[in-house]
């Protein structure tokens, strides 16, 4: 005779409210954080928007208490530092995270690597622009794009590191080992197999490292500073979008102000497209 | 007749042929390594370059510097007490507030999101944590700083503030800026990242185990609670050292809404001051000698700080990841 | 005829006529040659020996096959035969391997052309990240330098080898990956035959592809084991008996028994060969 079971229906229920409680707690969560999203998105496209005009383009940044003005030099000058900082950055990330996975296994130097690769991933960026200052601009005693530069690829190099590493080592050994069945050399399996075989990866990598510093301020504070005049000369002080946002944010102006908020649109903008694009090329990756 | 073509080869140029590509594989191994030396000498130098430069001052304040609560500019004595206590207060704020919030949005996108939303939600939140620093800087100072000073702080204050001990907290003058605020936007910035890494650390757990918990009659909460949360805890807290990481190494974020005091307060309305916000708004005038070096101080301490947290962080991941037993 | 062909092949210096199988122009058969010869061989991963005490003959011109129930050690040997292992620290090999009288085990072997001559396909069919034609081609440039001309021809020769090219030829510019499974492996095996090795190894060629693809294989196989040497290896005992010459079953890191393929599957001299093939273990 089957035993019927005497569910206490008191720890029962108790059990149901617990369950519901977090759940609804959970999903106010995820509801708060979506306001916060759409909160700080909204207000970024309304204020950001509001500044937009052809001027911005095309005027560089007004002087204190002048009327208008643009973000011309900011922007020219932010690509510059960026586009520099990629030449820079790409070809040491991607020789450093080739390493790394290729000789990896047998060597300390790689173990050693990987371990300040991810200290670097996560330093202070300030204090990036800090050792970048005493290393380069107190030397030459002014502020320089290079030095912008400098300090925007040392925190680009480790994210490239990383993700060239990660990518080429999700390549299968098999696909190296058939390489290496016809008599390939170990330099040809590396660049024409193996990198061949994760570029879309190492080139999502690039691109991620890209959108990280193209919002980074800090390590551009002490380094590539500012420039009220349009120039392009990357050996003296470069205009830039963030130092711009910085400097003109806390100014008693309201054209600096709508301007700050017109250039941080942009960069976001530039940021969350490069991530998106990111993405896309990833995807694609994994169905092929 | 029978016979296979060979590879017609001379011997000599077999010889040329593998003679070059050992050399080819000695210049591969050496540029290569080179350029993995360049990363690591780089973090040398960034230590290095702080220690000689942050000398000066310690040797005129010693050890002392750390825990010193005073910097004045004008006569020349800094310590570095303030600025750590804004940096660690700020984002211990932030932690208290953005965990719990990331733990509930990694229960939802794992447990209770309907699976047509996982993916564009997830996404949303991925792309929140990649706003850059200045944005939530600007939104704090210009939109979300006004309305905390009006609405939020007097609110607090009237209700948290009477309570005796713990009311001094939610005393003074209700600004909007200052350092509760700063705790608050440096929790939206950490937020989106602690979920993300929550996110991915309950996805890893293997779909049988919380299947045999759901089998014998557990509700989703207890299965969380009783599963998930455990069988992930050294990654989960592996993530939050990681946002903890990134939150005491926030400068523009907190910069915007801190207050730029120099001195500690015993209420959270109250003004102060982070490492990271002191060596923005000071480096740039700050001259050769005692207050330069007592500003390489401040980064000093800041990199080490992190650097433990960022150490601990990664052990804590490797032993989740072993106890799994990935290949480390 | 015989004179030109050299009894020793020296590696450090490649000889055209190196591997060829030769018929005698009076029609009487040269006698057997082996083209590799395994003395003493003895296999470490780390601390763990997998191979103890291999001695074996592969004849040239015919189908050696290697069974043995799973960790037996027969893919094991086959990568030390043209030192795949050496890829990985902690791998090693005692012994003696003589690739046509030299010994392969040596220190100084230059091992990416001691490869080209030793030809390897996979379990898992893995066309390179490339169109059709330059899988075929990336192995050829290695080591000759060919024209356009002469690089199409050979593409096509190997491709036919391979009994591929037509199923192929109007795709050559499209990626390998666009290959169903069982093309991906006659591709591979045309990118080994390409190089014109003297010894081409097979690492369980066909385990992970469809019965009628595994049966275009071993047609490959009975075709181009006139010109090439051919050792497989197969926990297919069935694939053993349809292809190969020789067999040799391994057991535990150990060479059990090696003989004649149509002696080992009728009348085996051990207990034990008699018992994996029977089906009362493994």
């Amino acid at each position: 005779m089957s035993q019927i079971v005497n569910i206490d229906q008191a720890v029962f229920a108790k059990r149901k409210s617990t369950n519901k409680i977090g759940l609804i707690l959970s999903s106010f969560a995820m509801v708060l954080g979506m306001v916060f999203l759409i909160w700080i998105l909204s207000v970024l496209f309304i204020k950001g928007f509001s500044a937009i005009n052809l001027n911005m383009f095309t005027q560089s940044t007004p002087a204190p208490g002048t009327e208008g003005g643009g973000l011309a030099n900011a922007i020219v000058g932010s690509l510059m530092l960026i586009l520099s900082c990629t030449l820079i950055s790409t070809p040491v990330g991607v020789l450093a995270g080739l390493y790394l996975s290729e000789y990896g296994d047998r060597s300390r130097i790689a173990g050693v690597t990987r371990f300040v690769t991810d200290i670097m991933l996560s330093a202070p960026s300030i204090v990036i622009g800090l050792f970048v200052y005493a290393l380069f601009v107190a030397q030459v005693k002014h502020f320089s794009g290079w030095a912008g530069t400098i300090a925007l690829a040392l925190i680009a190099v480790p994210v490239v590191v990383r993700t060239t590493e990660n990518m080429l080592r999700l390549v299968p050994g098999s696909l190296r080992e058939a390489a290496y069945a016809l008599g390939a050399p170990k330099w040809k399996v590396a660049f024409m197999i193996t990198l061949r075989a994760a570029q879309s990866g190492i080139m999502t990598g690039i691109l991620l490292a890209l959108a990280r510093i193209s919002g980074e301020t800090a390590p551009l504070l002490f380094t590539a500073l500012n420039n009220q005049f349009f120039s392009t000369n990357m050996n003296a002080p470069m205009a830039n979008l963030p130092v711009t946002i910085f400097q003109f944010a806390m100014s008693p102006y309201d054209n600096w102000v709508s301007l700050a908020w017109g250039a941080s649109l942009l960069i976001t903008f530039a940021v969350l497209g490069l991530n998106i694009l990111a993405r896309v090329v990833f995807r694609e990756k994994v169905q092929a | 007749m029978n016979s296979s073509a060979s590879l017609n080869l001379s011997s000599a140029k077999a010889i040329r042929i593998a003679r070059k590509q050992r050399i080819q594989d000695f210049l591969f191994h050496a540029v290569t390594q080179f350029f993995s030396l360049l990363v690591l000498f780089a973090l040398m130098g960034i230590i290095v370059s702080l220690f000689i430069n942050a000398g000066p001052a310690f040797n005129e304040f010693g050890i002392g510097f750390f825990f010193d609560n005073e910097w004045d500019i004008i006569n020349g004595k800094f310590g570095g007490l303030i600025a750590i206590y804004g940096t660690l207060l700020s984002s211990v704020i932030a932690l208290v507030i953005a965990v719990p919030l990331s733990f509930g949005i990694a229960v939802f996108l794992t447990e209770i999101c309907p699976g047509y939303l996982k993916r564009p939600l997830g996404t949303a939140i991925e792309l929140l944590a990649a706003v850059p620093s200045i944005i939530y800087g600007m939104f704090g100072l210009f939109v979300f700083a006004p309305i905390f000073g009006d609405y939020i702080e007097p609110a607090l204050q009237v209700t948290l503030g009477k309570i005796p001990f713990l009311g001094i907290l939610f005393s003074g003058p209700t600004n909007g800026i200052g350092m509760l605020c700063a705790g608050l936007i440096l929790a939206m910035m950490i937020l989106p990242f602690i979920a993300s890494v929550m996110r991915d650390v309950f996805e890893i757990v293997p779909p049988v185990l919380k299947e045999s918990a759901y089998g014998i009659g557990c509700t989703t909460w207890e299965v969380v609670s009783n599963i998930v949360l455990p069988y992930t805890k050294t990654g989960v807290i592996g993530g939050v050292m990681l946002g903890l990481g990134r939150a005491l190494g926030e400068t523009m974020a907190v910069t915007f809404v801190i207050g730029n005091a120099s001195r500690i307060s015993p209420s959270l309305f109250a003004p102060g001051s982070s490492i990271a916000s002191t060596l923005a708004n000071q480096f740039g005038e700050a001259e050769v000698g005692l207050h330069f070096s007592s500003l390489f101080a401040l980064g000093l301490a800041l990199f080490f700080i992190t650097f433990v947290v960022l150490a601990l962080a990664k052990w804590m991941l490797i032993r989740m990841e072993k106890s799994q037993g990935v290949k480390t | 005829m015989m004179a030109n062909m050299k009894t020793m092949f020296d590696l450090n210096q490649i000889d055209s006529q190196g591997g060829s199988v030769n018929v005698a122009t009076n029609g009487q058969p040269i006698a057997a040659k082996n083209a590799i010869e395994v003395r003493d061989l003895n296999f470490f991963y780390g601390s763990f020996q997998g191979l103890k005490n291999i001695n074996l003959d592969i004849e040239e011109g015919k189908v050696t096959a290697f069974i043995g129930p799973s960790g037996c050690g027969k893919s094991t040997l086959l990568r030390t035969l043209n030192r795949m292992y050496d890829l990985y620290p902690g791998q090693r090999a005692e012994g003696e391997i003589n690739f046509y009288g030299q010994n392969i085990l040596e220190s100084g072997q230059d091992l990416n052309l001691l490869r080209s001559r030793i030809g390897m396909v996979f379990q898992k069919p893995t066309p390179f990240p490339m169109s059709i034609y330059e899988n075929i081609a990336f192995g050829v440039r290695l080591y000759e330098n060919l024209s356009r001309s002469e690089m199409d021809e050979r593409v096509e020769w190997a491709l036919n080898k391979a009994a591929l090219w037509n199923e192929s030829k109007d795709k050559l510019n499209q990626s390998g990956l666009s290959l169903s499974g069982g093309q991906q492996q006659r591709l591979c095996i045309a990118r080994g035959v390409a190089v014109k090795p003297s010894v081409i190894l097979l690492d369980e060629p066909t385990s992970a592809l469809d019965p009628i693809s595994t049966g275009k294989i071993e047609e490959l196989i009975n075709e181009l084991k006139h010109e090439y040497t051919i050792a497989i290896v197969t926990h297919n005992m069935q694939q053993a008996a349809r292809v190969s010459d020789y067999t040799a079953y391994m057991y535990l890191g150990s060479l059990i028994e090696y003989g004649k393929t149509d002696e080992i599957f009728i009348k085996p001299q051990r207990k034990e060969t008699e018992d994996y093939i029977t089906g009362r273990f493994g």
